[in-house]
């Protein structure tokens, strides 16, 4: 990254009086996975470019608890949940979005019976509402032309019907868009939900992941678009071990945008 | 002498519905084992989802052949049904088609009936061919009892349309031979390609084939009837509740637990005195978290296992399924319910449960089983009655955690690095903004 542009926190912000427009929750990948970084700086770039007015709450982020709540520890999640709802209420966010589908669930539905109400948006989601504002310009660029295809997160599609937010901004990339044969609302997990991101898988014949990549294979893409920093490590270690890695990239639509403008 | 029969019918029948009824109060009664959940809310969005899923087979229908197929069945099933109004009358008053008054509106009738009764036949025949000759999975992994019931079912509709039409045919021919009490009614666009082959039969015979037919129908109904009960095909009657409360909620937001919540509330306040003597509720057992037993499952979710048609579209699509892993989100249901039942046996035989030192967990479902879910929700999608095997996984695992402590190693890694540096891996929390200084 050639220049670092200012992220400013809650704190500073709250230390001058004023309130962002959104809050920007960058989720526990999104700070510290290597991958999943890089499209954390895609997404402020977008951001900072619309001038959107934008804070993050940096060291005052917990995990959303998430992972606990699906492994079953829901005395953990709720720790979690009401440390989390403590500090957002306190700076008063109205609105949050996030880069995790998982982040963007437990938020958007989880959070409020436990006193955190907000409105939260997928990066996507907010992406198309900027470009639909006309703050932010999606062309083609670099990808115009080429074959991509779109994984549905679980948590973003199924869980919360999200299907076409992330197409429509691929769309307007001028990229070929190809659908894997399971799609959508039938489109099958890559296999990091539920905490098995962090365990191992139990005995099978396959890895997950292994069968959703060869689903994406079939369709001949250039780039496996994504919308999850966890799909995406799923699906980046299925195109490795198909040793598909230089031929094939996977790509947060985030960082998609991004790059075709070469920001 | 002459009321035998009507006689004999209405002991039919009360037996019939009396031993159905007795039945279906025992399911109900163990359905509310289960803990209460509030679904009373939405009263027009959950009438809506009931006619869309149930009534109108809105989620059958996304795999198009089975899916036609079985409206095909269903709708012959309830509409045939309005025949057997007509037959019960009948049969209690000994009269012979009652509603011939209709006149052309009961040609329309009976000819739609026989049109139906046909294309039920040859549904039947194509399911049996997919359940027992193609190749699919969903169906070759059911053994024993679920397979039997899955094809006996289908026997019994053959038998049942056969019946069906044969009396028509044979009162056909007793029509046109202006037999006594036969009225002529009715339109036979299918029975009267059977009627020929009972050309040459004297009066009596028919008569006897009529009323053969016409008893092993109605007797057969009530077999059917009562064999619900016993199988999978509880569906035809549950998938209608079960629509109806199913949840409303995104599928991605899991269900909060009201427990946890308040202590929760506790630890975090400040100003609790956690010296307080507690209130009222003194000698109270304290609540236990999530699931080890069916007693522990809400009624919804038990609702869920009873209607539970075995179907395995849930299994089909799932990822975990799907890669070789034992999870079968179909097989969750299937326990739940046989759980169920032998807990309902046990109150049946003792008065009140008696503990049989057997329970949902470890004697049905495995925790190998429930590791193995991603949560993607797929099972939860397709499923074409709004069946949730996922919120059972999900209360099996926290009972695991919360009472046990017995998640795998890794994952008690993870959530020791939640509850230390809030993120779910070895790192610091203050380190939080560093991504931006790179
Ligand atoms: S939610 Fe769990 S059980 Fe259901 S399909 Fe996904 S992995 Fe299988
Ligand atoms: S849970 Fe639903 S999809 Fe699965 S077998 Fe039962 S009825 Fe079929």
């Amino acid at each position: 990254m050639s220049e670092t542009i200012k992220v400013p926190t809650m704190a500073e912000y709250m230390a001058e009086g004023k309130t962002p427009e959104v809050l920007f929750w960058v989720g526990c990948a999104g700070s510290f996975d290597d991958r999943a970084k890089k499209i954390t700086k895609a997404f402020v770039k977008l951001l900072h470019n619309a001038n959107v007015d934008f804070a993050v709450l940096g060291t005052e982020e917990s995990c959303t608890g998430d992972p606990a709540k699906r492994a079953g520890n829901e005395f953990l999640f709720q720790m979690q949940a009401v440390t989390n709802i403590e500090v957002m209420n306190a700076y008063e966010i109205k609105k949050v979005v996030t880069a995790c589908p998982h982040c963007f669930n437990t938020l958007k539905n989880e959070y409020p019976v436990l006193g955190g109400d907000y409105e939260v948006m997928h990066h996507t989601q907010f992406l198309k509402s900027l470009l639909n504002e006309g703050k932010l310009t999606v062309a083609g660029g670099r990808f115009k032309g080429k074959r991509i295809t779109f994984h549905d997160p679980c948590y973003l599609g199924r869980a919360n019907k999200v299907y076409e937010a992330p197409r429509d901004l691929l769309t307007k990339l001028e990229v070929e868009l190809v659908e894997m044969k399971r799609s959508k609302r039938n489109g099958l997990c890559c296999g990091a939900g539920g905490a098995q991101m962090f365990k191992e898988p139990e005995p099978g014949h396959k890895d997950v992941n292994i069968e959703r990549t060869e689903d994406a294979l079939e369709t001949q893409p250039d780039i496996i678009a994504a919308g999850c920093p966890f799909c995406n490590t799923m699906m980046t270690d299925g195109v490795k071990n198909k040793e598909k890695e230089d031929s094939i990239a996977v790509m947060d639509v985030a960082e998609l945008i991004a790059n075709a403008q070469d920001l | 002498m002459q009321y035998i029969p009507n006689i004999l019918f209405v002991i039919a029948l009360v037996a019939g519905i009396g031993y159905f009824t007795m039945n279906i109060r025992k399911i109900i009664r163990n359905i509310r084992l289960g803990k209460d959940v509030d679904r009373s809310d939405n009263k027009r969005e959950r009438f809506k989802n009931m006619a869309m899923i149930a009534l109108g087979q809105s989620k059958m229908v996304r795999r198009p052949i089975a899916g036609i197929l079985h409206v095909i069945v269903y709708l012959g099933f309830i509409i045939i049904n309005i025949e057997v109004l007509e037959i019960i009358i009948d049969g209690i008053f000994g009269t012979h088609r009652i509603f011939a008054f209709l006149g052309g509106f009961y040609d329309f009738l009976i000819a739609s009936f026989e049109i139906l009764a046909l294309l039920v036949l040859v549904s039947v025949i194509l399911f049996w061919i997919r359940r027992n000759v193609i190749n699919i999975r969903r169906f070759k992994t059911l053994k024993g009892w679920p397979k039997n019931d899955g094809n006996i079912i289908l026997y019994f509709e053959v038998v049942l349309m056969a019946l069906f039409l044969t009396m028509n045919a044979a009162d056909l021919q007793l029509q046109e031979l202006g037999a006594d009490h036969y009225v002529k009614a009715g339109a036979y666009p299918v029975s009267q390609f059977i009627a020929p082959l009972f050309d040459g039969m004297t009066q009596g015979s028919l008569i006897i084939l009529e009323r053969t037919a016409w008893w092993l129908h109605i007797l057969g109904i009530l077999i059917f009837l009562n064999y619900l009960y016993f199988s999978k095909h509880l569906h035809i009657l549950l998938a209608f509740p079960n629509t109806y409360y199913g949840a409303l909620k995104p599928q991605g937001e899991f269900d909060n637990l009201e427990a946890v919540t308040n202590e929760v509330k506790l630890m975090m306040d400040p100003n609790a005195d956690p010296f307080a003597a507690p209130t009222t509720e003194v000698e109270e057992e304290p609540e236990k978290f999530g699931a080890s037993d069916v007693m522990d499952l809400n009624w919804a979710q038990l609702l869920n296992a009873y209607t539970c048609t075995e179907c395995g579209r849930c299994t089909s699509e799932c990822p975990a399924n799907q890669t070789g892993k034992k999870l079968s989100p179909r097989k969750i249901m299937m326990d739940t319910r046989d759980r169920l039942k032998e807990v309902g046996d046990n109150i049946d035989k003792n008065g009140s449960f008696v503990d049989d030192g057997k329970q949902l967990l470890n004697d049905y479902i495995t925790t190998e089983e429930l590791w193995a879910c991603t949560s993607c929700n797929a099972c939860v999608e397709a499923c074409p009655v709004s069946i949730n095997p996922l919120s059972i996984i999900i209360d099996m695992r926290r009972y695991l955690v919360m009472e046990q402590s017995a998640a795998p190693t890794d994952l008690n890694n993870m959530m020791s690095n939640i509850e230390n540096n809030g993120a779910p891996w070895p790192f610091n929390q203050m380190d939080r903004l560093n991504w931006n200084k790179e």
